[in-house]
């Protein structure tokens, strides 16, 4: 154990890594199913000791290859991105058992072993995002995600799987181009691509008409904001997620803008903000009002939407608004709602998309008409789906409440009470399409075609539950979630200049 | 002239803002996917000249340790480069093959007509 401790940053991106390669090599859909579940098993236990290990002494800097900062590549574990590892990897972890069945479902057999590939390499990148400490590194990382979930979201049986593939390889691939143009210039100005060393550099030569590091700070803005799905670049998401595999769809609502979101924050709040002074720049201005668009207009296409999966769609860029909109306010209560909602929209979406791919499974279809009656013949699966639906609109007893309230708290305390009825009068947006999903699923009589329809078999069905369940444990108990979020704003807001 | 100077003494950064625009015009404007991803090529094409161009110091020789010269370019730019031209060649190949089978599964690469049989089926 104690040869393995300090190594534990590295084992965090090499462990998934090696996974793939041999999920690649085995050719068995199952056997990689059962490699990809333990791999995904082993991730939290590290994610958690490093968490441990940041809470009781501090950040954990480890320097690959024994090359010291900022020459060599440095991986850097802090509360924030400490939390946002145990996030990935827990929700990696609950969720792949579901995977087994949904993907023998929805999968091409000799496609199964790649399929469990693919997803490693993305937990991989997704992981090293966040553990990184290196600009480049982080690009790098970047793109492996990318690549690997431009290829799951392929592996959808509809042709327009493909479509949305290939739209979003386009649209990903000019975000990551945006966002290492503004490395670039990062680089150009400091010399230096270790983030805390590019911070200290940065600083002494600021003065507030420096343009070349306004455009790097826009460059990484706009890059990091297509891949996290800020309105209006969001538009490769919702087909994206809607015609992807069912599990590849919970996988990434809860992963991918997750870990984008962590890296604005930390561009934000740990390079220039610490660097330069951001108040002298709008962008309180434009990323609350962005923010806000993405509350609404997202939220009224959802309530138009016919196809399940597209409405959740929808909601996923509206409640990325909502963190956004934390993001912007920049305050201890705000930011705190912001960073809490990461793990609550995680947990609240990854259970509907789960319960969407249950559905999918007992009643080959995702569209709303289709679904009357199938509370009744699916109870287990859709009183899961209306508690994290209920969650979403921010019912008082569930997490979406946490975060609504800290957000409010948040635009209270800047003064902004407009804002508070604008959270507000959003979620009703949100109680109107979740409400409209219950109406048909409960109220209505069972149609024909769902005679044969019932809860899924208990693999899928636990993950689900287990879900919905920390959706109502974390709205009540938040030392978990909102404590530690709360502790890692202090730190971020505490280090800007 | 000041502006006009300047630009003559940074014509190595035109090129590559050119080249940059150029790249990112040619995938807004063409609905053919091929096009698309020639213009996604060249658009991250550009970004390797924007990195490489300043690791170049006039005077300089290759980064090598050698008693007869003491002024070197910078290598790192290089190297970051080839990891991003590795990162490109992975992009487009993933690419294309998504346009083989989009035109296998369509019988067309252009979008336009692609949206249009959505829509109809």
């Amino acid at each position: 154990m104690n040869a393995v401790w300090p190594h534990l940053p590295a084992l965090q991106v090499v462990i998934p890594l090696l996974g793939a390669l041999l999920a690649a090599l085995l050719r068995s859909g199952r056997l990689a199913f059962l490699l990809a579940l333990a791999v995904s098993w082993i991730m939290p236990l590290i994610a958690g000791a490093m968490l441990w290990q940041v809470l009781s002494s501090g950040p954990i800097s480890y320097h690959l290859g024994g090359w010291e900062p900022p020459w060599g590549i440095e991986y850097r574990v802090d509360l924030l991105s400490a939390f946002v590892l145990v996030l990935l990897s827990t929700v990696g972890a609950v969720i792949m058992p579901f995977a087994g069945r949904s993907v023998a479902f929805e999968v091409e057999e000799g496609r199964q072993a790649w399929f469990y590939c693919m997803y490693l390499i993305c937990l991989t990148g997704l992981l090293g995002i966040t553990i990184t400490g290196d600009a480049f590194n982080a690009f790098v990382f970047l793109e492996i995600s990318s690549l690997s979930t431009y290829v799951l979201i392929a592996l959808g049986r509809d042709r327009r799987a493909l479509l949305s593939a290939f739209q979003y390889l386009i649209m990903g691939t000019i975000g990551a181009t945006f966002y290492v143009v503004g490395v670039g210039l990062l680089y150009l100005l400091t010399g230096s691509l270790n983030m805390v060393d590019i911070a200290a550099r940065l600083g002494p030569t600021w003065t507030s008409d420096a343009r070349a590091v306004v455009a790097a700070l826009a460059f990484v803005t706009v890059g990091v904001s297509l891949k996290l799905a800020l309105f209006p670049l969001h538009v490769w998401l919702p087909n994206a997620y809607a015609y992807a595999p069912s599990w590849v769809t919970a996988f990434l609502s809860a992963t991918a803008t997750k870990v984008a979101i962590y890296l604005l924050i930390r561009y934000f709040f740990s390079i220039f903000g610490v660097a330069i002074d951001l108040h002298a720049l709008p962008m309180t201005e434009i990323i609350v009002a962005l923010s806000l668009a993405a509350m609404f207009v997202a939220s009224l296409i959802a309530v138009f939407e016919t196809n399940l999966k597209r409405m959740l769609a929808f909601s996923s860029v509206a409640q990325i608004g909502y963190i956004t909109l934390g993001i912007g306010l920049a305050n201890q209560a705000g930011m705190t709602g912001g960073l809490v909602h990461v793990v609550n929209h995680a947990l609240m979406k990854a259970a509907l998309f789960l319960a969407v791919g249950g559905i999918f499974y007992r009643a080959r279809s995702v569209l709303i008409d289709d679904l009357a009656g199938i509370g009744r013949k699916m109870p287990l699966t859709m009183a899961a789906f209306t508690i994290a639906g209920f969650g979403l609109v921010g019912t008082p007893g569930t997490v979406g409440f946490i975060s609504k309230w800290y957000l409010a708290v948040g635009a209270f305390d800047k003064g902004w009470w407009i804002l508070v009825v604008l959270i507000v009068a959003s979620s009703l947006i949100a109680l109107v399409y979740i409400g409209r999903v219950a109406e048909v699923a409960w109220l209505r009589e069972p149609s024909p075609q769902l005679a044969q329809a019932s809860d899924p078999p208990p693999s899928m069905l636990v993950p689900l539950i287990v879900l919905a369940a920390a959706t109502v444990y974390f709205g009540i108990d938040t030392t978990w979630t909102a404590g530690i979020a709360g502790s890692a704003v202090s730190v971020l807001l505490g280090a800007l200049r | 002239m000041p502006t006009l100077t300047a630009l003559i003494e940074h014509y190595n950064y035109v090129v590559t803002i050119f080249l940059m625009m150029a790249g990112l015009y040619i995938v807004v404007a063409r609905g053919n996917m091929i096009k698309k991803l020639v213009g996604l090529s060249i658009f991250q094409t550009s970004v390797y000249l924007l990195y490489i161009e300043p690791g170049k110091i006039v005077g300089s020789t290759a980064p090598i340790i050698d008693p007869a010269f003491t002024v070197y370019s910078n290598p790192l730019p290089h190297v970051l480069i080839l990891t991003a031209i590795v990162v490109g060649v992975a992009t487009l190949a993933l690419g294309l093959a998504l346009v083989v089978r989009i035109n296998e599964a369509y019988g067309t690469i252009e979008e336009d007509e692609i949206f249009d049989k959505d829509r109809e089926a």
